[in-house]
């Protein structure tokens, strides 16, 4: 099965009389981890909005295999490409098994009722986040981690080719950050899933996404592998901050250090790059010895 | 299961109960179409028609309810908190008084009036999108104009028993006929199975609106058809019985506590205000000293949950 491709292709949008977004061309990387990243108000939330229809274009088109994703119909293409707004509701009283059950509406008509697939894909979803013994819990009961892997059981059991994610590391801590980040790999990996998310936190888009997309401004400021695309030059015009960019010593993915005010100066002349690296690899190795 | 039982029993009860006693075979034989003097005339007249009437207007206004509270997330969102039940009545007072109308094209202009209602909320109430705490507050201070205007357009008729006039105010079963019950029936059917055909998308809606859109649901077409249906089954029953208080209201959180929460809230609604309204009508009827129409009951019960409703919410505002 050949990977979706999900594009824009001159894409205009905005709310009103305000224009968010404008001439906005990408291909998304088929089976790959995409992170929209950018400062407060770029944009990056209304792409991402656009790209999973929630926002009509103003101009251009958003495409799905060549297919404007606007005039496919709404039940086929939830079928394909799958959604978790930033803040969803949890409607009271509701068990953990119900809402990830939901995610199988789209799969639902009049005439087809709860099937054996509904099941799996249930199930499996509950599998996958490591859920199901959370399964007859209410929603509400739960921590914040954990309601959040409880949604992306929700958007799995949707069974999609796309998964487009707002956000999904909102009000977590890093430990659960990291827990959701891992759990999104592990369905790319494992499924060949597509997933493209809004991410606030720089150094986890580059540490886990295969390609960043960098807004500014309403516009692609610049896309591509983060080896190729974390500069401090990027970090400057994209988010307005000096900061030092190294390898992180276990990833060897690229690392963003900001640079505060006093500090600017210095670091300028006399790069603390290495230095910075071997002091925080320093005391790990004397509590090992 | 349970409720629609509850429901049956319920009908059985108010036909065998009343002024005189009815033992259950006297019901039946009168019901299969014998006549049995002195009985079949509170039967067929009195006791029947307002008991099925009952049934219908309750099942109208608890599925209306539960439908647009379900829609709009949030309980006070009901068709008679928000003026709609009153846009009906004061559209259905209007075509009597002022011209003249009975009957079918009576429940006509308070759908009419209704859905008139639900649109000028909408309207009134859009500012970048339509905000739920706006519409909510925009459909009370309607609801409170409408209600005013039924008592100036009340005070112009001629002369209205005072009976008439209690139940364009707040609902009655007085003076209901068989016949009024099969237009109440087919409306039921006729708004009530597409709404339910709705039942799945508005168990998504429930996730927010973004979630719905990313789950398959037209949002635009599934709302309008759902305000179309609930609004509709409002105003039929209120053009009957007069704006019953609180039904609507009051049989969606009833239905969904009685549920667990568990599957879609519509059918247990409509049951929950059928079996409310009529033992409503029943203790209005038989239990009080004097006998008050039935708005006069349900209101007496709704009036505190809607009082504590509003506490909670500030409260929750507030921290």
């Amino acid at each position: 099965m050949t990977p979706t491709r999900l594009s824009a292709r001159g894409l205009a949008a905005g709310y009103r009389d305000r224009v968010v977004l404008d001439d906005i061309d990408l291909d998304v990387k088929p089976a790959g981890i995409t992170a929209i990243v950018g400062a407060n108000a770029c944009g990056k939330s209304t792409l991402l909005r656009s790209l999973s229809r929630l926002l009509a274009p103003r101009r251009g088109q958003v495409l799905l295999d060549g297919h404007d994703l606007h005039r496919l119909p709404a039940r086929r293409l939830a079928q394909r490409l799958g959604l978790l707004p930033q803040a969803p509701l949890a409607p009271e009283g509701i068990t953990v098994q119900d809402l990830v059950s939901r995610g199988r509406h789209p799969h639902q008509g009049m005439f087809q009722r709860w099937s054996r697939d509904d099941d799996d894909a249930v199930s499996e979803a509950l599998e996958a986040t490591d859920t199901a013994d959370l399964a007859d819990r209410l929603l509400e009961e739960l921590s914040g981690g954990q309601r959040q892997r409880v949604w992306i059981a929700m958007a799995l059991a949707q069974r999609t080719e796309v998964l487009l994610l707002d956000e999904p590391t909102t009000y977590l801590d890093i430990h659960h950050q990291v827990e959701v980040l891992d759990l999104l790999q592990d369905l790319n990996h494992q499924r060949g899933t597509t997933i493209v998310m809004v991410l606030h936190e720089l150094n986890l888009a580059a540490r886990y996404a295969d390609e960043l997309i960098a807004m500014a401004a309403g516009r692609v400021y610049a896309s591509g592998p983060p080896h190729e695309m974390m500069t401090a030059t990027m970090v400057r015009e994209v988010f307005g901050l000096d900061s030092h960019v190294f390898a992180d010593p276990i990833s060897g993915r690229p690392m963003m250090v900001p640079l505060n005010r006093q500090k600017r100066g210095k670091a300028q002349a006399n790069p603390v790059t290495a230095d910075a690296a071997a002091s925080t690899n320093r005391p790990a190795t004397i509590t090992s010895g | 299961m349970l409720l629609l039982s509850a429901v049956l029993a319920g009908v059985c009860l108010t036909l065998m109960l009343g002024q005189t006693w009815i033992d259950p075979a006297t019901v039946i034989a009168v019901l299969s179409g014998e006549q049995v003097p002195g009985v079949s005339f509170t039967l067929m007249e009195l006791r029947l028609p307002r008991a099925l009437v009952a049934v219908l207007a309750g099942a109208c206004f608890g599925l209306g309810g539960a439908a647009f509270q379900t829609m709009l997330r949030n309980p006070l969102a009901s068709p008679d908190v928000i003026g709609i039940s009153a846009g009906a009545s004061a559209a259905a007072v209007f075509a009597i008084v002022m011209l003249s109308l009975r009957g079918a094209p009576v429940a006509l202009v308070a759908i009419i009036g209704g859905l008139g209602v639900a649109l000028l909320i909408y309207a009134l109430s859009w500012r970048r999108g339509v905000a739920d705490t706006r519409l909510i507050l925009t459909g009370i201070g309607l609801a409170a104009m409408l209600q005013s205007a039924i008592a100036y357009l009340l005070t112009q008729a001629p002369a209205w028993p005072l009976q008439e006039a209690m139940r364009w105010m707040t609902g009655s079963l007085n003076s209901v006929h068989l016949d009024q019950s099969v237009p109440l029936l087919l409306a039921l059917i006729a708004l009530g199975l597409p709404l339910l055909h709705f039942a799945r998308d508005l168990e998504a809606m429930r996730l927010g609106d973004d979630m719905a859109r990313g789950l398959g649901v037209r949002l635009s077409l599934t709302r309008l058809g759902i305000v179309v249906a609930a609004v509709g089954l409002v105003a039929f029953a209120t053009a009957v019985t007069g704006p019953i208080a609180f039904v609507a209201f009051l049989s969606g959180p009833v239905a969904a506590w009685l549920i667990r929460h568990n599957g879609s809230v519509l059918i247990p609604a409509a049951l929950v205000g059928a079996l409310f309204v009529l033992t409503g009508d029943f203790i209005g009827q038989h239990l009080l000293p004097a006998r008050y129409p039935v708005g006069v009951v349900t209101g007496v019960i709704g009036a505190p949950y809607l009082i504590t409703l509003v506490m909670r919410d500030n409260s929750r505002g507030a921290t």
